[in-house]
């Protein structure tokens, strides 16, 4: 491979584009500068490159590294000037939008959508066999759409016929337009049983662009996602980003292919996942929407939530949560009106940021619930493949969704790692940590880390040319350990207790009791290990399984030890004043906020 | 980062503006360059695919998707009434004789050997794209739409609801602060577009639409009254499809708050003009705003654009946030480095001097620009 010492990376999303400079230093890879500007994918520019220009300008007169020679990038890197490669991943103008098809819903259909969304794609609609919508309904629903591109799905290998070319009469009774470019064909990718695809193309192959790839899913008991993703990525690339204005010119720079945001982020979770041998869930949460990823046992899953997020969305997270369930994480009352007043303000404003301390205490109230929901939503989606003839145990039957078992263990959870704008630009690192844990509640033991600059896409696109590059960057600059979280999985009364715990920390060991609710912590620094005990009662279980000891090195970080007996889910007090107390309580104890 | 103030909205009281109307779908364009329109007239037509109904002929006639074709008595592209025989069987005893009748009038789409689906496809639908504003038409699309110019009063609001409208300006209120009150809207208004100053509540929307309004503009709504009006709660600021009755466009924000003194000033210049105004709202992917334009407007004088100056001292300016939300006042300072606010947040901000003579901090990213 040629020499790879200075790299310069963009993210182009919709509304900013970031650029970061890495440089390997004494054998070492860092991220040593970034810049961003505004990205011009609209009116008056309309060109995205200019936003990338201006974003590497600012790298330029940061680093005093000369990059650019007027609008080429200088390749490659001699002293002083120039990088030895320049890539980018994108997410402007909406990302990629897709519609899916499969010819049962929760079978196929979940098939595709989980292709498409680990793609890095949002799944407008699922169209199924089975959906009980009526065909001129589908027809009329793939017309009004308008996708970037379809993945048709339907059928293992030697399985039915029918009924995906069925789906296929009704994409070409829709007759349906791209997004973008209406003189282009909308790419569609056949990814269904072998055996249909002669009549997929007799029906698809004048009206659309057709790609016919390996079925997604061959037999029912496996996924084959990697063949059909790889078309999405090319697609992306040929059809969609093509057409955006100035992509054209940027696909020209780059030297990897560009990659949607979300399916670098993926990419990135996954070497991580793999390299320390974890199981990872991710989570980045943007103005409009929420995605979450995760690695549990190697198997991958994202999710996106569309309308969830905290500025242009932020009024549907109050929707969807409902007000109650928001104002339980803040310790004052507000008046209703008032509060949505201030939320639709944000959500036609979405630029500014809170002032106040009280603003600041409803932004991430609201932050907890879009990011509960939003995990929610993965739940459902990351389970094992239905359909399936499984043995099941009575136990099993608790954890089960639709006949799909969940891939999501929180006690197996090791590390949780957040991004986007709320939890990396917190004031205080502690309050990253608390929206982390009250959203995604984790069990057992786990580590807890803020993505710092939200640099995960550009080492994404980046581990596709250079894996060792990006990981070294990734742990070295990327990742802000936020400490560890300790979450015995209680039950009994508020203020009972449920576990002994001995904690030896380096200025020497703590003990005492752990009642159920309450919260406890313990400074610990990033480079610091403690060795723990936890002696719970026979109804707590601290990961050992219920009433059994627990002996473990925990990390540190920023926030330290957080040792939480709140239950799982948290339990609140029902009374309002008395609720308003306990998240005061908690609030002191993590020195959440100023006081 | 380099921009952290929020550009402004535009407010001018005589710019040249341009729009296109662009069919959904190719088409017809029937004006020429160089022809004047008026914001009624229909500048492009189409017909859009009718909708799609599906009948599958396998279970009627008992006979496989393969054998279908022999029973068909229309073929694929055949024009179909309702109720006129499409398929039958031919049994040997004619009792038992099957026929199958066209669900809808239209034309016969495809006979699928494999599923045995017969799609109908209803008659097009014709589609009109007005002018939308008084104006000449500078280009044409070939076969999409036009291009159409005028010279005129512009205001963006922040936030509408409800679709493209036009009628004369009729305002009320005297001053920008003022609130509209419903027993000030009668049925003179009938046709016209309600100008209030202040807040616009739901017994003021509702009593202008029961009057025959076309359109109401005011300073701010209460995100209450927005929920009652639509039926639902708003979650995602994307307008200008709904079934309100009449549009509506806030130029400021939600709860109560006076419209800028620019804005209310050119909207009561134009009392009893022409206006064509949109509610359409996307903030999101290709921000839209709902828009105020007045081609014939009163003030002739060409403003030079303000808003690119950028934050200046001197720089007039709204806060956007609590806690000075809608006040306006004059930039006293532009610190460089970054400051601690109450919230701990570290922000680039500035100084601002407001009407009565107050000084506040507030974070730049918390302010818009007003144009003088």
């Amino acid at each position: 491979m040629d020499k790879l010492d200075v790299i310069i990376a963009t993210d182009c999303g919709s509304t900013t584009t970031k650029a970061i400079l890495i440089e390997k230093k004494d054998d070492v890879y860092r991220q040593t500068y970034r810049g961003e500007a505004p990205t011009t994918v609209e009116a008056p520019y309309e060109d995205v490159t200019r936003g990338v220009l201006n974003a590497i300008q600012e790298v330029e007169e940061l680093s005093g590294r000369q990059i650019l020679d007027g609008e080429t990038i200088i390749t490659p890197a001699r002293d002083n000037r120039g990088v030895d490669i320049y890539i980018s991943t994108s997410s402007a103008g909406g990302g990629l939008q897709m519609m899916v098809g499969g010819v049962i819903q929760a079978m196929t259909g979940e098939s595709a959508q989980r292709c498409a969304l680990g793609a890095g794609a949002i799944v407008m609609d699922i169209l199924a066999s089975n959906d009980g919508r009526q065909p001129h309904e589908k027809i009329e629903r793939i017309r009004q759409l308008r996708p970037d591109m379809v993945l048709l799905s339907g059928g293992t290998d030697g399985g039915t016929i029918s009924h995906v070319v069925e789906l296929a009469e009704f994409i070409s009774a829709a007759d349906p337009k791209p997004r973008f470019g209406s003189g282009y064909q909308l790419p569609v990718i056949y990814a269904g049983n072998k055996d249909a695809a002669r009549e997929i193309e007799r029906t698809l192959g004048d009206k659309t662009a057709l790609t016919v790839t390996e079925n997604i899913r061959p037999t029912l008991e496996g996924e084959n996602l990697g063949p059909a993703r790889h078309v999405i990525h090319d697609l992306f690339l040929e059809h969609v980003m093509a057409q955006a204005p100035g992509y054209r010119k940027l696909i020209s720079w780059t030297g990897a292919p560009i990659m949607p945001t979300p399916g670098a982020v993926g990419l990135m979770m996954q070497t991580v996942s793999k390299q320390q041998n974890i199981n990872v869930v991710g989570v980045d949460i943007g103005g409009a929407t929420t995605d979450v990823f995760s690695v549990f046992d190697d198997i991958f899953n994202r999710t996106v939530s569309a309308n969830l997020g905290m500025s242009y969305s932020v009024s549907n997270v109050l929707a969807e949560a409902g007000l109650n369930d928001v104002m339980r994480w803040v310790p004052f009352k507000i008046d209703e009106a008032d509060l949505r007043d201030r939320i639709k303000n944000k959500m036609i404003r979405p630029t500014t940021i809170p002032q106040m301390l009280e603003e600041l205490q409803v932004e991430q109230a609201i932050a907890r619930e879009a990011l509960r929901l939003a995990f929610v939503q993965h739940r459902a989606l990351a389970v094992g493949l239905k359909g399936v003839q499984a043995e099941r145990t009575l136990s099993d039957v608790f954890d089960q969704s639709e006949g799909g078992e969940s891939l999501i263990k929180m006690r197996d959870l090791d590390l949780l790692v957040g991004s986007g704008g709320v939890l990396s630009h917190a004031p205080r690192r502690m309050q990253t940590a608390a929206m982390l844990i009250d959203a995604f509640q984790p069990e057992g033991i786990t580590r807890l880390a803020v993505d710092s600059i939200f640099m995960m896409p550009h080492l994404g696109v980046l581990s596709s040319v250079n894996e060792i590059a990006a990981t070294q960057v990734f742990e070295r600059d990327c990742l802000i350990y936020l400490g560890t979280c300790i979450a015995p999985i209680a039950q009994g009364k508020i203020g009972a207790p449920c576990a002994q715990y001995e904690i030896g920390l380096p200025e020497g060991t703590q003990s005492g009791t752990l009642n159920i609710g309450d919260l406890l912590h313990f400074p610990l620094e990033a480079d610091q290990e403690a060795h723990l005990t936890l002696h719970p009662d026979r109804n707590t279980d601290a990961g050992a399984g219920p009433g059994r000891e627990l002996n473990t090195t925990v990390k540190g970080g920023t926030a330290g030890l957080i040792l939480d007996g709140r239950g799982r889910p948290i339990v609140f007090a029902e009374n309002q004043s008395e609720r308003t107390d306990q998240i005061s309580r908690w609030s002191e104890t993590l020195d959440l906020y100023p006081r | 980062m380099a921009h952290a103030y929020t550009p402004g909205l535009r407010v001018t009281p005589q710019t040249l503006l341009q729009r296109q109307r662009q069919l959904p779908l190719k088409g017809e364009v029937v004006v020429s360059q160089g022809d004047s329109v008026t914001r009624d007239q229909v500048v492009a037509h189409t017909h859009l695919p009718g909708n799609v109904t599906t009948l599958n002929l396998v279970n009627i006639l008992s006979c496989t998707p393969e054998e279908l074709p022999n029973y068909m008595l229309k073929r694929e592209g055949d024009p179909v009434e309702a109720g006129e025989p499409i398929a039958e069987t031919r049994p040997f005893i004619k009792w038992f004789k099957t026929t199958v009748k066209a669900p809808i009038t239209g034309t016969l789409e495809s006979i699928s050997k494999i599923t045995g689906q017969v799609i109908f496809r209803a008659p097009p639908r014709p589609v009109q794209v007005q002018a939308y504003i008084d104006g000449n038409i500078v280009e044409i699309l070939p076969e999409e739409g036009v291009i159409v110019e005028t010279t005129g009063a512009f205001v963006q609001g922040i936030f509408g609801v409800g679709g493209e409208t036009w009628g004369p300006l009729h305002l009320i209120s005297e001053e920008p602060d003022q609130i509209l009150i419903p027993d000030q809207i009668d049925n003179s208004c009938a046709g016209k577009i309600v100008v209030g100053g202040n807040l616009l509540t739901l017994d003021a929307i509702d009593k202008a639409r029961e009057s025959g309004a076309v359109g109401i503009i005011g300073g701010g709504i209460r995100d209450a009254d927005l929920r009652d009006l639509l039926g639902y709660d708003l979650g995602v600021a994307i307008t200008g499809t709904e079934n309100t009755g009449l549009t509506v466009i806030v130029t400021e924000g939600f709860g109560p708050i006076a419209m800028a003194r620019k804005t209310f000033a050119i909207l009561s210049e134009n009392n009893g003009k022409e206006a064509s105004i949109s509610g359409a709202t996307q903030i999101r992917a290709g921000v839209l705003r709902p828009e105020i334009i007045i081609p014939e407007s009163s003030i002739h004088e060409q403003t030079e654009e303000s808003g690119n100056l950028g934050l200046i001292e001197g720089a007039l300016l709204r806060v956007i946030r609590a806690p000075h939300f809608g006040q306006v006042g004059k930039v006293t300072a532009l610190p460089p480095e970054l400051q601690t606010v109450e919230s701990e947040t570290h922000v680039r901000v500035l100084e601002v001097e407001f009407g009565n003579g107050d000084r506040a901090i507030v974070p730049r990213a918390n302010v818009e620009l007003i144009e003088e």
